[in-house]
C-alpha cells in the first residue's frame, strides 16, 4: 500500500488524516480565539469604530436632506450658473420643509452647519424658522418665492441659493476644504485671503516641532542609551528607573515644575541673570511659546527613545568596536562605520515612535505652548468642545491620520520597517 | 628560540593586572613570543589569559609592568595604532557589510587604493576557500564559515601578530577539529605570529608551538606540547593536560634522582624527584594511565601494587578501567584493545605496576 497519496492517508480508525488533524486543531483554534476576543472587542468599539466614524464624518452632510427632504433633490435640479433664483418648485418646497422644521425646532441645526460655509446663515434660518412656524401656506395670497423673500430679502439672492444648493447632497467638501485653508467662492475653490489662513501654518508647524523634537529626543536620548546599553545590570536599572520618571510624575507636577524653571522669573533665568549672561530686560521667553513646547515635549517623550535605542545597543556585540579598533579603525572611526549602523534599526524605531507621539500631541502644547506653540490637535481640541465644527475636526484629523501613514509609507520605502526594533 | 630577549616580537614584562584594586587576575606575568611563534595560552575560564590577550590587544590597561612589541613599549599606544589582528569567539563580523566589505574594511582604514584592495581581499577569501562569498552577509554564512572569514579579515592587513580569544569554542567537534588543523596550516604558511587563547586542552596540544598553562593569574608551565605532557612540572599542569592519575602522600626518603612516597595506607611508591619540598613533606604523585602496566612481569618495574577493577568502561580502542590501588578508588588504567590484552571483570583483582620514572612527585595538592 502506498502512503505517498495524502488524501487516502487515514488514521488507525478510519478517518481521514487531514480531518482528523482538523479536528485536533479546532479546540486550540477556539481558544486562540477566545483570548484574543476581549481585547479584539476592545479594540474595535474604542478604537476602530470611533476612527471610522471620524473619517465618514469629515465628510457627512446628511443633515440637509434629513430636514430639508423635499428641497434637497428640487434644489439639485437648479443650475446656479444661470444666475436666476431657483424656481418657484423650490420655494414651495423650501417652505413646507422649513415649516415642519420649524415646528420640530430642528431648522437651527442646518442654519447652524450652513453657517461654516458663509456666516450670517444661522441667523438667517433662525428668523426664517420664527416666521414659517406663524405663516400658513395654504393662504398664502403671493407666490412662495414672494413670501420667502418677504421674511427676508436674502432669499431673493443667487448667492444665498447657491450654499444650499452646494451643500444639499449627502456629502461635502467644504470641511476638507477649510482645513487645509481653501473656500468656495464665485469661481469655485479658492485659496483663503493670506490673513485667514490658520491650518496650513498649524500643519506646518506641527509637522516642524515633531521633527525638531524627534531629532532632539535622538540627540540627547543616543548618548544616555549607550550608557545604559554598556554598563553593568545593576546600575543600568537604576538609571532605567530615572528615564521614566517624567512619566510617573502628575501632569500637573510636571507643568508646574516646568513653569518654575522656564518662566521669565523662573531658576533659569534667574540664574543666566545672577551670572551675568542677561540683563534683567533680556530675560529669555521659554514658555507660553514654541520654545516651551519643543523643551517640555523632549522631554516627555525622550523615554520613548531611549528605550528602543537601549534594547537595539543591548544586542550590539562589544567585540564589534573591538575588532573594528584592532584593524586600525580610530575610535570614531570604528562609531562611525560599525556601531552606528548597527543602530539605525533602534534610532528608526524610536523616531517613528516619537515623531508619531508628537505629531498628535494635545495636553503639553495646550499647557505651556502659548498661542506660538499649540499644535493642530489643540485645534481639532477646539473643533470638538469649543466650537462644535466636528466636521471641521473630523477632517483635520483625517489629513493628520492620513500625513502619519504618508510618513510611515515613506519611513518604510526609506529605512524599511523589518530593520525596525521596537525591543 | 632566540638568545637575546631584544629578539622576542612581544614581550611581557612583570605584567600585573586587577580589575577591582583587591584582586590580582594576571600575577606578574613575564612571557616572551619569538616571531612566527604559535603560542597557546592555556587555562581554566577565570585563570587570566584573555585579559593577558586583551592587554596584549590594548582593550585593557596593565596596571603594572610593560608589554613590548618588536622592542617597543605600548601600554600608551591605542588599538588601532598597534597593528594586531585580531579573531573573536563571537567572530564579530560586521552584520551590516558583505563579507567582502568586512575584509576591505581594515585596508580601507588604511587608506589603501581600490584596486590593491580588492586584490588583497580576493587573496585572502581564497586562502580560505570562500572566494566566491564576497557578496554575502555573514548572517548568510554557516558558523565555519563566518570563523573562516574572521580569519581571513584578522590576517588581510598583514599584522606581525594575530591574537585568537577561543575562535573555536562556537563550533561542534568535528568542525572544530577540522578548522584546527586549518589555523595550523595558514600559520605554517604565513609565518604570522599567533596568540591563541583556549582552555581546550586538545586544541593546544595539536595546534601550537609553545603552550603557557594558567592557573590563578600564573604561568604553571611554558613548554612545547610533548614537553607538557610528559614532564609536567607541577600537580596543576598533570592534572590539566591529559588523563592523569593522582596519589598523595608524605615523601620518606630522597636520592639524587628519585624518592620514596608513602600514601596514607601504607603504600611505599618508588617515584622521579621533580618537585618535592623534602623529606617529611606532602607530595603529589602523578602517572599517566597509559603507563601503568598490568600484570607486569616480576622484575620489569620497580611499583607492583594490588589492585582491584572497579569498573570498566569499554571504549573501542582501548578499555578504560577504575581501579582501586594504594588508597585510591579513582585511579584509571588505560588496558589496549589488542588481541591478548588482559581478560579482566569487575571485582577482578590483579597487579599493576610502573617504572619509577613514569611516576613523577610534584608539588602538594588539596586534592
Amino acid at each position: 500500500m502506498s502512503q505517498s497519496d495524502t488524501s487516502t492517508l487515514k488514521t488507525a480508525d478510519g478517518i481521514s488524516l487531514k480531518l482528523s488533524l482538523q479536528r485536533s486543531l479546532r479546540r486550540k483554534k477556539r481558544n486562540a480565539l477566545l483570548l484574543v476576543a476581549p481585547l479584539f472587542l476592545f479594540i474595535l468599539i474604542t478604537f476602530i469604530i470611533p476612527i471610522a466614524y471620524m473619517l465618514v464624518r469629515s465628510v457627512d452632510n446628511q443633515i440637509f436632506a434629513e430636514i430639508l427632504p423635499t428641497t434637497a433633490p428640487l434644489l439639485a435640479k437648479w443650475d446656479p450658473l444661470s444666475g436666476n433664483t431657483p424656481d418657484e418648485e423650490v420655494f414651495k418646497a423650501f417652505i413646507t420643509d422649513g415649516k415642519v422644521a420649524a415646528q420640530a425646532k430642528t431648522i437651527n441645526r442646518l442654519g447652524k452647519r450652513l453657517n461654516y460655509e458663509k456666516s450670517g446663515i444661522s441667523s438667517l434660518f433662525r428668523k426664517t424658522g420664527r416666521n414659517l412656524r406663524k405663516l400658513e401656506p395654504e393662504k398664502l395670497t403671493t407666490s412662495y418665492k414672494e413670501a420667502l423673500i418677504k421674511i427676508d430679502k436674502k432669499w431673493g439672492q443667487v448667492d444665498t441659493w447657491e450654499i444650499l444648493h452646494r451643500e444639499s447632497g449627502k456629502y461635502t467638501k467644504s470641511y476638507f476644504l477649510s482645513a487645509v485653508d481653501m473656500k468656495y467662492d464665485a469661481n469655485g475653490m479658492q485659496w483663503k485671503d493670506d490673513d485667514s489662513r490658520i491650518y496650513l501654518n498649524l500643519f506646518k508647524r506641527t509637522l516642524w516641532l515633531s521633527f525638531l523634537i524627534t531629532f532632539l529626543t535622538v540627540l540627547l536620548g543616543y548618548p544616555i542609551a549607550y550608557l545604559l546599553a554598556t554598563l553593568k545590570t545593576s546600575t543600568s536599572n537604576l538609571l532605567i528607573i530615572l528615564v521614566l520618571l517624567p512619566f510617573w510624575t502628575s501632569l500637573l507636577v510636571r507643568t508646574s515644575s516646568w513653569i518654575a524653571l522656564l518662566q521669565k522669573e523662573g531658576v533659569i533665568n534667574d540664574f543666566l541673570f545672577a551670572i551675568g549672561l542677561i540683563t534683567d530686560e533680556g530675560r529669555l521667553a521659554m514658555i507660553h511659546n514654541q520654545t516651551g513646547t519643543v523643551i517640555a515635549m523632549t522631554h516627555i517623550l525622550l523615554p520613548f527613545m531611549i528605550l528602543p535605542l537601549f534594547s537595539v545597543m543591548k544586542t550590539i556585540n562589544p567585540s564589534y568596536v573591538r575588532a573594528a579598533r584592532s584593524m586600525g579603525a580610530t575610535s570614531f572611526t570604528a562609531f562611525r562605520r560599525v556601531y552606528f549602523p548597527n543602530t539605525i534599526a533602534g534610532i528608526g524605531a524610536g523616531g517613528i515612535l516619537v515623531f508619531i507621539l508628537s505629531i498628535g500631541y494635545y495636553i503639553t502644547p495646550a499647557l505651556v505652548g502659548g498661542t506660538q506653540g499649540t499644535l493642530i490637535s489643540n485645534f481639532i481640541a477646539y473643533h470638538i468642545s469649543g466650537s462644535l465644527n466636528w466636521g471641521l475636526a473630523a477632517a483635520l484629523g483625517t489629513i493628520l491620520l492620513l500625513l502619519v501613514v504618508a510618513l510611515y509609507i515613506l519611513y518604510d520605502k526609506i529605512v524599511g520597517i523589518d530593520n525596525m526594533k521596537l525591543g | 628560540m632566540p638568545e637575546n630577549k631584544e629578539d622576542y616580537l612581544v614581550r611581557f614584562e612583570n605584567v600585573q593586572k586587577s580589575y577591582d584594586g583587591e584582586i590580582l587576575v594576571v600575577k606578574d606575568l613575564n612571557l616572551n613570543m619569538a616571531k612566527g611563534e604559535f603560542l597557546t595560552m592555556l587555562g581554566p575560564s577565570g585563570s587570566g589569559k584573555t585579559t593577558c590577550l586583551m592587554m596584549l590587544a590594548g582593550f585593557e590597561p596593565a596596571t603594572h609592568g610593560e608589554i613590548f612589541l618588536d622592542n617597543i613599549p605600548i601600554n600608551r599606544v591605542p588599538p588601532h595604532k598597534r597593528g594586531i589582528g585580531m579573531v573573536f569567539q563571537s567572530y564579530a563580523l560586521f552584520p551590516h557589510m558583505t563579507i567582502g566589505e568586512n575584509l576591505a574594511f581594515p585596508l580601507e582604514v588604511r587608506k589603501m587604493g581600490k584596486s590593491e584592495r580588492e586584490e588583497k581581499v580576493k587573496n585572502a577569501l581564497d586562502m580560505v576557500q570562500l572566494g566566491s562569498f564576497a557578496d554575502r552577509r555573514p548572517a548568510q554564512l554557516s558558523g565555519g564559515q563566518q570563523q573562516r572569514v574572521a580569519v581571513a579579515r584578522s590576517l588581510v592587513f598583514d599584522p606581525d601578530v594575530v591574537l585568537m580569544d577561543e575562535p573555536l569554542g562556537a563550533l561542534d567537534k568535528n568542525l572544530r577539529e577540522q578548522m584546527q588543523y586549518e589555523i595550523k596550516h595558514i600559520h605554517e604558511r604565513l609565518g604570522v605570529t599567533v596568540l591563541y587563547v583556549t582552555h581546550d586542552q586538545s586544541e593546544a596540544l595539536t595546534m601550537s608551538d609553545r603552550v603557557a598553562v594558567f592557573d590563578a593569574g600564573v604561568i604553571q608551565q611554558l613548554a612545547p606540547p610533548n614537553i607538557l605532557y610528559e614532564e609536567p612540572e607541577n600537580a596543576f599542569v598533570a592534572d590539566f593536560i591529559g588523563d592523569n592519575n593522582c596519589l598523595h602522600g608524605i615523601v620518606t626518603s630522597e636520592t639524587e634522582n628519585g624518592c620514596v612516597v608513602k600514601t596514607e595506607d601504607g603504600s611505599e611508591i618508588k617515584a622521579n624527584k621533580i618537585n618535592i619540598a623534602g623529606v617529611g613533606k606532602p607530595s603529589t604523585l602523578s602517572i599517566r594511565p597509559e603507563r601503568v602496566i598490568v600484570n607486569p612481569e616480576p622484575g620489569q618495574v620497580p611499583n607492583v601494587f594490588e589492585a582491584k577493577a572497579a569498573e570498566l568502561i569499554y571504549l573501542g580502542d582501548h578499555i578504560r578501567t577504575r581501579m582501586e590501588v594504594c588508597g585510591n578508588d579513582n585511579f584509571y588504567v588505560k588496558i589496549p584493545n589488542s588481541s591478548h590484552h588482559a581478560d579482566l571483570n569487575k571485582g577482578d583483582t590483579v597487579k599493576i605496576g610502573w617504572n619509577e620514572y613514569d611516576c613523577r612527585a610534584l608539588d602538594a595538592t588539596n586534592n
